[in-house]
C-alpha cells in the first residue's frame, strides 16, 4: 500500500523580535520542519519497514526554499516527494484550510494513496483542520488527534486511539482510505542518519503548479485574509525578580518559605 | 441569512463546559447580525442536555436522537442538513478535539470558509473579523473574511451563559447515509493513571522542553525533593517518554490545583495553560520575557534554568 504524508515547513521565532505589518520581520525567523509532521513521517516509515507500505511519498506546499526541509523527510525514509508551488500563491499572505485542501486533494487523486498521515496542526498558523478538510474534499475517510495505530491494517480498517481531553482516549475504527492527523508522542521519531541524509539527496523531488495538478486559480483565492498582527498585550501582573540568578533564586526561596513550602 | 447555528458538545452523559460557552459567543454575534441563535444538540440524552442549554438569549435548540455519543459522520451530515434549513451566516463549533474531527467536513460539505481556533469574533454582519493566535501565542492576529463561514472557538475566552431561557425545543430528524458512516467509535479508556496522581499535590515543579536532555531531569528532580515537591511537566517531556503520562499537565494530561507551580522552561502553550491556570500561585523560569507563560504567572524570573534551578536547590539544603 502507498502512504501520502503531506508536511509544511513551520516559521520559528526569535525570543525577541519585531512585527512589520502583518508578519513577523524575516531576520528573526527561522524555518523547520512542522513538529507533529515529524511523527507523521516516522509512522509511515515504521508501517514501510512493518512491510505493510511499499511507498511512502512526501507532498508539501512551498517555496523552493523549502526543499531542504523536505529533504529531511526524505532522509528520514521517505521514499520520494513532490513540491507544490505556483506564481499564483506568492503574494498570499494567508492560505486558507479550503486551498489547501484543493491543492493536496489534486495530488491525492494522482497518487491514490490509501492512507495519508498529517500533522495534527502546523506549529506557526495552528488552524488544526488540514487533514479533516482535505479528507472531505476527497471523499476519504478520516480520524483527527491519532495517538496511537495499530500497524496490522487488517481487512482495509484501521484501528486507532484518538486522545480527547483529559487524559480519555476514544478508540475507533476507521475504514481505508483515510486521513489520520497525527498527534505527537505516537512514536519517537528518528534523527536522520549521514547514509540517509545523503541518499535523500538524490531521491525524487518533482515539482508541480496549479496547471500541473489541475487546479483552477479561483480555487486558492483568499477567503481569509490577516489585517493585524501585534504581541498580545500582557495581562501579566506578575512580579519579575531582577538581578544574578542567585539572587533571584533567593527571592524565590523567600516566597516559597513564606508561603510554607518545605519547612 | 442573519441567524447563527452553535453545536453543543457532550460526552459519556455530561455537557461540556464549552457548550455554555458557545451560548455566549453565538447570542453575541447574532446581536451583531440580528438574527437569532439556534443551538444543536446531537447524540445521547437530547431531552437532558436541552434543559440544560436552555439559557438566556437562546432561540432555539434542535435536539436530534441519532447516535449515543460522537460520531463525526453523524454530527457533519446532521449539521450540513441543519445549516440548509436554517441558513444561518455562522455555523459555531467548539474548538475540541471532536470539534476538530468535524468541522472542516461541515465546512467542505457547505462550501464556506472556515476559520479554526478563535478566541475574539465580531461581525457587521457580512464581514466577520475574527482574533486568532499564531506561533503558539507569540503573536495575536486579526483576520477577516466576507459572508457565511463555519467558526471554532477556543474554550475558556467567552464565559459561560447563565439564566434559564425560553427557547422552543424542536426535534430534529437528519436523513442519516448510514452507508456514509465509515468510522465506528468502540470505547473509551482512561489513561494516565500511576503511582503519582499530580492533581492532588500542593507544589508541583513543573518542567519542559527547556530542560533540553533526558540527563538534564536530575537538577529538576533536586529541586523537588529540596522542597518536598511532586515533579510534573509539559507534554514534550512525556512525549520523549522522560516521565510517565500521569505526570502531563494540560488539555491531554491533567488538570491541577496546588498552591505553588513552578513552570520551569515552559512556555505556557495554550494546551497547557488549560492544565494548571487554575494554581493559586504560578512561578515561572524562562529566558523568554515574551513567553506566554508570563501573562498568567504571578512571579518570574527571566534568566536561564540552568543557573536558576541548582542556586534555588542549594537555598533549600
Ligand atoms: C491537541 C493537542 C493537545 C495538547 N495537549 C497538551 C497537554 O496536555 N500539555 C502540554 O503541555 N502540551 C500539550 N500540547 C502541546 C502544546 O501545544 C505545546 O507544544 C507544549 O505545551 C509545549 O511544551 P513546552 O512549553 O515544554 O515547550 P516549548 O513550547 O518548546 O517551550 C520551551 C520554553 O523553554 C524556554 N527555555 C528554553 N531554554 C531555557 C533555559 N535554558 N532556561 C529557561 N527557559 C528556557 C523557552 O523560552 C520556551 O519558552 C497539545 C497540543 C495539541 C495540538
Amino acid at each position: 500500500m502507498k502512504i501520502l504524508v503531506p508536511v509544511t515547513e513551520v516559521a520559528t521565532v526569535d525570543d525577541e523580535f519585531e512585527i512589520e505589518g502583518t508578519a513577523i520581520a524575516e531576520q528573526y525567523l527561522g524555518a523547520d520542519l512542522n513538529e507533529w509532521d515529524e511523527y507523521a513521517i516516522e509512522e509511515a516509515v515504521q508501517l514501510q519497514e512493518a512491510g505493510v507500505a511499499d511507498e511512502v511519498i512526501t507532498v508539501t506546499i512551498g517555496p523552493e526554499e523549502c526543499e531542504q526541509t523536505i529533504r529531511q523527510a526524505l532522509a528520514k525514509g521517505a521514499d520520494r516527494a513532490v513540491r507544490i508551488w505556483d506564481d499564483a500563491l506568492e503574494g498570499i499572505d494567508l492560505l486558507g484550510v479550503e486551498a489547501k485542501a484543493a491543492l493536496l486533494s489534486a495530488v491525492v487523486e494522482d497518487e491514490d494513496p490509501d492512507l495519508v498521515l498529517t500533522g495534527v496542526q502546523a506549529g506557526d498558523g495552528a488552524f488544526g483542520a488540514t487533514g479533516v478538510s482535505l479528507a472531505s474534499t476527497v471523499g476519504y475517510e478520516w480520524a483527527a488527534v491519532v495517538n496511537h495505530l495499530e500497524h496490522d491494517l487488517e481487512d482495509g480498517v484501521a484501528s486507532v486511539r484518538r486522545e480527547l481531553e483529559g487524559g480519555v482516549e476514544e478508540l475507533t475504527d476507521v475504514e481505508l482510505p483515510a486521513v489520520l492527523t497525527i498527534q505527537t508522542g505516537i512514536n519517537e521519531p528518528r534523527y536522520a542518519s549521514l547514509r540517509g541524509i545523503r541518499q535523500a539527496q538524490r531521491k525524487e523531488l518533482e515539482v508541480l503548479g496549479l496547471a500541473d495538478l489541475g487546479v483552477d486559480e479561483s480555487a486558492i483565492g483568499a477567503a481569509i485574509s490577516l489585517t493585524d498582527m501585534y504581541e498580545p498585550e500582557s495581562e501579566s501582573d506578575a512580579t519579575v525578580w531582577e538581578g544574578s540568578a542567585e539572587e533571584t533564586a533567593g527571592q524565590l526561596a523567600e516566597l516559597l518559605r513564606e508561603k510554607g513550602v518545605a519547612q | 441569512m442573519t441567524d447563527v447555528l452553535a453545536v453543543a458538545e457532550h460526552r459519556r452523559g455530561d455537557l461540556r463546559d464549552v457548550s455554555y460557552e458557545l451560548v455566549t459567543a453565538g447570542r453575541q454575534l447574532a446581536n451583531e447580525t440580528g438574527g437569532d441563535l439556534h443551538l444543536a444538540v446531537i447524540s445521547g440524552t437530547v431531552e437532558d442536555f436541552a434543559e440544560k442549554l436552555n439559557r438566556d438569549g437562546v432561540d432555539t435548540i434542535h435536539t436530534v436522537t441519532d447516535g449515543e455519543e460522537f460520531n463525526h459522520g453523524v454530527y457533519t451530515q446532521t449539521v450540513a442538513q441543519l445549516a440548509d434549513s436554517l441558513d444561518p451566516q455562522y455555523v459555531l463549533i467548539p474548538n475540541s478535539v471532536n470539534g476538530l474531527d468535524y468541522a472542516p467536513a461541515v465546512a467542505t460539505g457547505l462550501e464556506r470558509p472556515l476559520v479554526t481556533d478563535t478566541i475574539d469574533l465580531e461581525t457587521d454582519g457580512e464581514t466577520l473579523t475574527a482574533t486568532r493566535e499564531m506561533y503558539g501565542g507569540k503573536v495575536e492576529t486579526t483576520t477577516e473574511l466576507e459572508g457565511p463561514a463555519v467558526v471554532t472557538t477556543r474554550g475558556g475566552e467567552w464565559p459561560k451563559a447563565e439564566g434559564t431561557g425560553d427557547a422552543a425545543i424542536e426535534s430534529f430528524e437528519p436523513e442519516i447515509d448510514e452507508a456514509a458512516l465509515g468510522a465506528t467509535v468502540t470505547g473509551f479508556e482512561e489513561v494516565g493513571s500511576g503511582d503519582v496522581d499530580i492533581s492532588d499535590a500542593e507544589v508541583l515543579v513543573s518542567v519542559g522542553r527547556g530542560i533540553d536532555e533526558e540527563e538534564n531531569l536530575e537538577i529538576i528532580h533536586d529541586l523537588a525533593d529540596a522542597l518536598d515537591a511532586t515533579v510534573s511537566s509539559s507534554r514534550p517531556i512525556v512525549d520523549n517518554g522522560w516521565l510517565p503520562k500521569n505526570r502531563q499537565v494540560g488539555q491531554s494530561g491533567k488538570v491541577v490545583t496546588p498552591d505553588v507551580y513552578i513552570a520551569i522552561g515552559i512556555s505556557g502553550a495554550v494546551q497547557h495553560v488549560a492544565g494548571m491556570k487554575g494554581s493559586e500561585t504560578i512561578v515561572a523560569i524562562n529566558t523568554d520575557p515574551n513567553a506566554p507563560i508570563m501573562d498568567i504567572a504571578d512571579y518570574a524570573i527571566t534568566d536561564d534554568l540552568f543557573d536558576v534551578v541548582p542556586s534555588l536547590t542549594e537555598a533549600f539544603r
